[in-house]
């Protein structure tokens, strides 16, 4: 019958209609649940006041590398105010923020509502869950770290500083930035997952963090007062944001970084132990995390 | 009509596989044996679970899932083994839980949006089934508001949507008309026979209440403290016996059903008298004749004349005592 038979307007119920078309496999699944929590660590596809948050976060740490960029073309100084791997320790209060609010909006939120043995009940595992998840948190805060970087890269070659040098820099801070995110996703995610209320989630990441955060530096500051650098090298170890710090100026940039000219940094084989301790706190984590989301499934 | 052997199934699935098929499946849980060796083989059709509350139906449906693994035993849905084909098997079947299972900060269609791509629908496709889906179920304009604001009919039938928005083959129901009032109720035992018999996917429902499932189930299964109580079709449970009632005019007589069951035993028949009915059992066609005649003969009037049948009820307690 044409269209223009039909009074416009009126609902037809034709009946219930099967479903024939694709049906993707385990890659789609994955890439379909890591898509909507990103989105969820940014507050999209969820009420307004999700959004406030993350939106202010990302605001404020892209603020000082637009600011940066602004004195650079205004002064012509031909020289970074601020090399692109010490971009995440300057705003790690920010970063610790972001991580906290945000981790226990990914996992809290299912196990708090239950929606996790909604999952389970489709051609998903835990596993996929747990990955799916975990590349998600890193991917929101590559997103909220690496943004300023663009930035500061884009402003200097605006400004004509060579081309090389700055893509060499900004390469050594994104790959900085990602083993920041890997290490403090696992740590946000492990601690979230520990409890469905998301309160507790919050107060317990950003605790932790900042805890860690001052304790370290005093035993830093104890230890170099009293001469021993060592003690202070290692104690980094101690405290995520330290021990990523050290092991990207230990990787990628043999110079002593302009912000932590004091401090000294690991040298030679004594990065390793830098390396294996983000590792353990990677597939820690991640180990945790599957322990976790195993028991929910079977229980 | 015959009692049907439980092994067969019900009338539909005679030339198909069963769609569920276990032996001696079993699960225990560190203090409880939720499961113990059950042997139980359905067909299509929307089936009844029913069990009192820790008698192993949420378990059950979870290892039929292949969500939990089984201590023994084996089990078989849509011709998949639940622990060797256990996602194939999950992307065929859909789930309600019993349980709450929804953020309240998402809206109807954003969570079965969602959930339909977690089942590997295409985006597209996601959507427009999506749309669909909540139709069927009866979602309106409420379905672009947060879940936080809706009543418990609504969330249930948002449950309800998310599994089936994949079209399914199957769906494991948990206690859907849980929390419902008696309207909402028979709502959803509506929809579900409608799923059943017009969408055409079947339905394993599990519930507590007896006298919602005769309703709607062609098939019920009864276990116990993890074990087989009884598995045959509604057919066969609520059987139509030989027995007729017979609702009866006095007309010329002052005691009508009195008179009648008196003469119905004199001529040969089982006859007895309740109230202002009388109860007849049904030996052949040839009854029919003498209750017709006996009544013309005695110039009563025939009410009504209905087959009694036995309620679902009765079997359970028979099944138990």
């Amino acid at each position: 019958m044409p269209p223009s038979d039909q009074p416009s307007g009126v609902i037809h119920d034709i009946g219930y209609r099967g479903y024939d078309g694709a049906r993707l496999g385990r890659g789609y699944l994955v890439r379909s649940l890591f898509s909507h929590s990103l989105r969820g660590a940014y507050g999209l596809g969820r009420p307004a006041r999700s959004k406030v948050m993350p939106a202010l976060l990302f605001g404020a740490m892209a603020l000082p590398a637009l600011i940066m960029v602004v004195v650079m073309v205004i002064t012509k100084a031909g020289i970074l105010p601020m090399d692109y791997v010490d971009y995440i320790p300057v705003t790690f209060y920010l970063i610790s923020i972001f991580l906290a609010a945000q981790s226990p909006q990914l996992v809290s939120r299912d196990l708090r509502f239950r929606v996790v043995p909604l999952y389970l009940s489709r051609p998903v595992s835990y596993a996929d869950y747990v990955l799916a998840k975990y590349a998600a948190m890193a991917a929101a805060l590559l997103i909220l770290t690496a943004t300023p970087m663009l930035i500061i890269y884009v402003g200097a070659l605006l400004t004509e500083l060579p081309f090389w040098a700055q893509t060499k820099g900004l390469l050594r801070g994104l790959a900085g930035a990602l083993l920041f995110a890997a290490v403090l996703a696992g740590i946000g995610l492990a601690i979230a997952s520990a409890t469905p209320r998301r309160g507790f989630g919050v107060a317990a990441i950003i605790s932790s963090i900042l805890v860690s955060h001052a304790v370290v530096s005093s035993v830093q500051g104890i230890a170099i007062g009293t001469g021993h650098p060592t003690v202070a090298m290692y104690a980094a170890l101690f405290t995520p944001f330290y021990l990523v710090n050290s092991l990207q100026l230990w990787l990628f940039n043999p110079r002593v970084s302009l912000l932590f000219g004091s401090m000294p940094m690991p040298q030679g084989w004594q990065g390793a132990a830098f390396a294996a301790v983000a590792l353990a706190i990677v597939a820690g984590s991640a180990s945790f995390l599957l322990l976790r989301y195993r028991r929910v499934s079977a229980s | 009509m015959t009692m049907v052997d439980p092994a067969v199934g019900s009338s539909t699935s005679q030339h198909d596989p069963p769609s569920i098929r276990t032996e001696a499946l079993t699960k225990r849980f560190p203090r409880v044996t939720a499961l113990d060796g059950l042997t139980v083989s359905i067909g299509a059709g929307v089936i009844g679970l029913v069990g009192a509350n820790g008698a192993g139906k949420s378990t059950l449906i979870k290892i039929l899932l292949g969500v939990l693994r089984p201590t023994s035993g084996r089990a078989d849905v849509l011709g998949r083994d639940v622990t060797t084909s256990d996602r194939e098997l999950r992307a065929l079947v859909g789930y309600m839980p019993e349980h709450d299972c929804l953020p309240p900060d998402t809206s109807a269609t954003e969570f079965v949006v969602h959930m339909a791509r977690m089942s590997g629908l295409p985006a597209a496709a996601a959507r427009e089934r999506t749309a669909d889906t909540l139709r069927h179920v009866g979602l309106y304009e409420e379905r672009y508001r947060p879940i936080g604001g809706y009543s418990t009919g609504m969330r249930q039938r948002v449950k309800l949507a998310q599994s089936l928005v994949h079209d399914p083959r199957l769906i494991f129901l948990d206690e859907p008309t849980n929390g419902l009032d008696p309207a909402g109720r028979d709502d959803m035992l509506a929809l579900i026979r409608r799923i059943g018999t017009d969408f055409g996917i079947s339905v394993l429902v599990a519930s507590h209440l007896l006298g919602e499932l005769e309703r709607i189930c062609d098939h019920v299964v009864i276990i116990d403290a993890g074990r087989l109580l009884r598995s045959s079709e509604i057919a066969a449970y609520t059987r139509v016996t030989e027995d007729l009632v017979i609702e009866v005019i006095d007309g010329e007589h002052d005691d009508g059903a009195g008179a009648l069951s008196s003469r119905l035993v004199r001529d040969g028949v089982t006859a007895r008298r309740n109230g202002r009915l009388v109860e007849v059992r049904i030996e052949d066609e040839a009854t029919y004749d003498q209750i017709r005649d006996a009544a013309a003969e005695l110039g009563i009037g025939l009410v009504r004349l209905q087959q009694r049948r036995h309620h679902i009820q009765e079997v359970f307690t028979d099944a138990t005592v």
